[in-house]
């Protein structure tokens, strides 16, 4: 038997070690997988994008562009216009007249029949924009196929039913529309972060003006011309693409009534100091760095599989991610062996190939960040562990990563990476693990393992973050509200708490 | 080799329902296409306990099914033969004599299958008269009845027992998962089997509904894994009944693939007990040869 269950110590004696250390499975000989990427041959997209503003492309007045281009393989997919504060004026405006000449006079039933309508299209057109989405934004088309386009749809649905129904909502009160909606969106999941804005927004009677992130803009520009198709109103939604000064100069238009804005924790500030002193209402999501706990009850190898979903979706580029792994250290040495032994399993490559795990990470600046923070966590002491899989030649990819031996006070530890590095830590008891898990400024998301149910709302209920996952990780509804505690942002999107952000409440007359 | 501590059975290894669901049905999106394709499905042909398992079967049907072991499509005949021929005990010697100077095996069920209700003597009785009929592998059947009501350590000697009569036949233990109710029930089955000498863990008799399943396959590759972590030993695995499509072979080995590795990708680790998967897997074989699917009748059926 060539198991190796004892070393010797120091000293001379013998002291039992890791049973398994040598025994590693293979997974890479024999009986690979041949590529199955996913054709983007009749994708049809634009040379150059212009601006969506009251209902048709018009081009920006400065006429400056920019590119986009796909992270796996480093080629330029399209150009698009930076708006500039002229353009942004007159996306506003068009979204005011739009508001009210049209949008606010419509009867709920037909703002309903919009939105219905368009998440109607956004299914019919589900593959295409699986696909584009894959290309601009890195993500493995298993992920943008699977979750982000039909999710995106099914928030449309659900605030489509809302549209006629906001007597009920908020009972004894009446619900209004703001007026002109600003929304700002990342490039972490476009289309989906655009459905969480654009539907409870028309859904409640607003009209928007959305800038989508300057590395993912095509799928916004695609759901414009699907706008157009469905007919809605000119105006009713206005999508201007351009980087940090575009959003800016939208968040300060006097005719916005409200701000909706996800991103960085360090912009989401930025925002808020802008909007001091005015009316404005605003929701806020911004970053996180989202404690995993898992007790020593837990179903050790589903809880395997939830840490890898925690971390490894979307590589890593989730503002809820479960980045900090915590593991009650009677079974974090079995642990994090299956863990590495799982990681091994993770197929990183080309975002197109239905078996990718993991794709492209968004940007080159994105790619830079988390480079240097796997520095920092080397310096810092951290044992780096990253899994042995093929990389592409060309564009911007990662192997997924854990760290162990760090510390609470490590930076890898207490700043947001959003990328696929995970940090583990070991606990003795749940208090310890409540502690660590709190000790962050942020509060957005966290998971717990544990086969106990009593454990699962005890260790819940003390966790300050907005989202708490048991035994399970990354799972979204359109009908539960999301959003985040401390630094993690204010207001809560998705739901009927979703709704409230986009109306004005009065006495019911 | 003795130092392995056995495990206290009366505790349970945690499983969640919904995480394994999750697994299998994220394995299953994995795009099996082109040469791994053509690769798999040979290689599950190669897996296969090609089984009848039949109060009416007839020596004239096991010597028919014998030839389509040896040579499962006669037009083309570089395809390999399947892992085992599977039968009662009383047709052991007539499959014996039909795969003479084959490596074919023959397998026989045994303990009286598939129910298992009977004294430990007639089980073992059963088994030493299939050893001694020239079976090269014994699949016996547990007592679930016992099992569900806690006794685990008559199991496990039950089974070890069995081992022992089995001398250097090589033994399956079939869980039968269908009346085993949980996943827990399921692992623990299997580690009970794995430490009482079992050299293969298999999910059903085909007798009972539901057979095999993914789900049950997974938990059971899983329990594979630990035990060998935790001891060296390989033991083999062999979901059986409920496979008829070459798609869902294909899915098996996914399964295996990801969760125990390239190593029990042959057929000396990994079965499956079926009948009606030869002639999906042939059809989709041919069909890959030539870009057509062949009509039905071009393919024995035995």
């Amino acid at each position: 038997m060539d198991r190796k269950t004892t070393e010797n110590a120091s000293n001379g004696e013998k002291k039992p070690t890791s049973p398994n250390a040598d025994l590693k499975m293979e997974f890479s000989e024999f009986w690979q997988y041949s590529p199955a990427p996913e054709s983007s041959d009749h994708i049809e997209l634009k040379e150059r994008y212009d601006l969506f503003i009251d209902g048709a492309f018009v081009p920006g007045k400065k006429g400056r562009m920019m590119k986009t281009i796909n992270p796996a393989t480093e080629e330029v997919l399209a150009e698009f216009t930076e708006a500039t504060s002229e353009d942004v004026d007159s996306a506003v405006k068009a979204a005011n007249r739009a508001y009210e000449k049209t949008w606010s006079k419509l009867s709920g039933k037909d703002r309903g029949k919009y939105i219905f309508r368009i998440a109607r299209m956004i299914q019919e057109h589900a593959k295409d924009l699986a696909i584009i989405e894959s290309m601009d934004g890195g993500k493995p088309i298993r992920e943008s196929r699977d979750v982000d386009i039909p999710l995106a749809a099914a928030y449309f649905f659900y605030y489509a039913g809302w549209a006629d129904k906001l007597d009920y909502a908020f009972p004894g009160r009446k619900a209004e529309p703001l007026g002109v909606c600003g929304q700002i969106i990342p490039w972490n999941f476009p289309l989906l972060m655009l459905s969480w804005k654009i539907a409870p927004a028309l859904a409640a009677g607003n009209t928007v003006v959305l800038k989508p992130a300057e590395t993912t803009p095509l799928t916004a520009l695609k759901f414009a011309e699907i706008c157009k198709d469905a007919g809605l109103p000119d105006g009713v939604v206005n999508i201007i693409t351009g980087a940090g000064p575009t959003g800016a100069a939208l968040v300060d238009h006097p005719d916005v009534s409200k701000i909706a804005f996800t991103g960085s924790t360090e912009v989401g500030k930025i925002i808020q100091k802008s909007l001091a002193g005015s009316d404005k209402k605003f929701t806020l999501e911004l970053g996180g760095k989202g404690p995993n706990i898992v007790f020593e009850d837990a179903s050790i190898d589903q809880a395997v599989e939830g840490i890898i979903n925690a971390i490894f979706f979307n590589q890593g580029h989730v503002c809820c991610a479960g980045s900090r792994l915590l593991v009650q250290e009677g079974i974090s040495e079995k642990l994090i062996s299956k863990l590495k032994q799982r990681m091994e399993t993770l197929i990183v490559g080309d975002p197109l190939d239905k078996n990718t795990d993991i794709g492209a990470i968004n940007s080159r600046m994105q790619y830079n960040k988390i480079q240097e923070y796997l520095e920092v966590g080397v310096q810092e002491g951290a044992t780096i562990h990253q899994s042995s899989c093929e990389m592409p030649e060309k564009g911007f990819f990662c192997k997924p990563t854990i760290f162990t031996g760090v510390g609470q006070s490590n930076r890898i530890v207490q700043e947001e990476i959003f990328g696929p590095v995970l940090t583990i830590q070991t606990f003795r008891t749940p208090e310890e693990a409540v502690e660590k898990a709190n000790n962050t400024p942020y509060g957005l998301a966290g998971g717990i393992w544990t086969d106990k149910g009593s454990k699962i709302f005890k260790v819940s209920q003390q966790i300050r973050s907005g989202v708490v996952w048991a035994n399970t990780y990354n799972k979204f509804d359109p009908t539960s509200p999301f959003g985040g505690y401390k630094e993690s942002g204010i207001g809560r999107e998705g739901g009927l708490h979703g709704l409230y952000p986009y109306v004005r409440l009065s006495a019911n007359r | 080799m003795s130092t392995n501590t056995i495990p206290d059975f009366n505790t349970t290894v945690s499983i969640d329902k919904v995480g394994v669901e999750e697994r299998v049905s994220r394995l299953n999106k994995r795009s099996i296409k082109k040469e791994s394709k053509m690769q798999a499905l040979k290689l599950a042909l190669s897996m296969i306990d090609l089984t009848t398992l039949e109060g009416k079967d007839s020596e004239g049907k096991v010597v028919q099914l014998c030839r389509k072991a040896r040579v499962p499509y006669a037009p083309m005949p570089e395809l390999p033969s399947v892992a085992a021929i599977c039968v009662y005990p009383n047709m052991v010697s007539t499959a014996k004599k039909a795969l003479q100077g084959t490596e074919i095996n023959v397998a026989s069920v045994a303990t009286a299958f598939p129910s298992g209700m009977a004294p430990l003597q007639v089980k073992l009785d059963d088994t030493k008269y299939a050893v001694e009929e020239g079976a090269d592998e014994i699949d016996m059947v547990i007592s679930r009845g016992e099992f569900l009501k806690g006794n685990y350590n008559l199991i496990f000697d039950e089974i070890a027992a069995i081992k022992d009569a089995c001398g250097d036949a090589h033994l399956k233990v079939i869980l039968e998962t269908g009346e085993l109710e949980t996943y827990e029930n399921v692992r623990k089955a299997s580690d009970i089997a794995m430490y009482a000498g079992a050299d293969f863990i298999k999910t059903s008799t085909g007798k009972i509904s539901p057979a095999a399943t993914q789900p049950v396959t997974l938990v059971m590759l899983e329990a594979i894994r630990d035990y060998y972590q935790a001891t060296g030993k390989m033991i083999g695995m062999k979901p059986a009944g409920g496979i008829r499509k070459a798609k869902q072979a294909l899915q098996y080995l996914v399964l295996v693939k990801e969760t125990l590795g390239a190593k029990w990708l042959t057929p000396e680790w990994f079965r499956f007990g079926a009948s009606s998967l030869t002639n999906d897997l042939l059809m989709q074989i041919v069909k890959q040869e030539t870009g057509v699917y062949q009509s039905s009748y071009y393919f024995s059926t035995d």
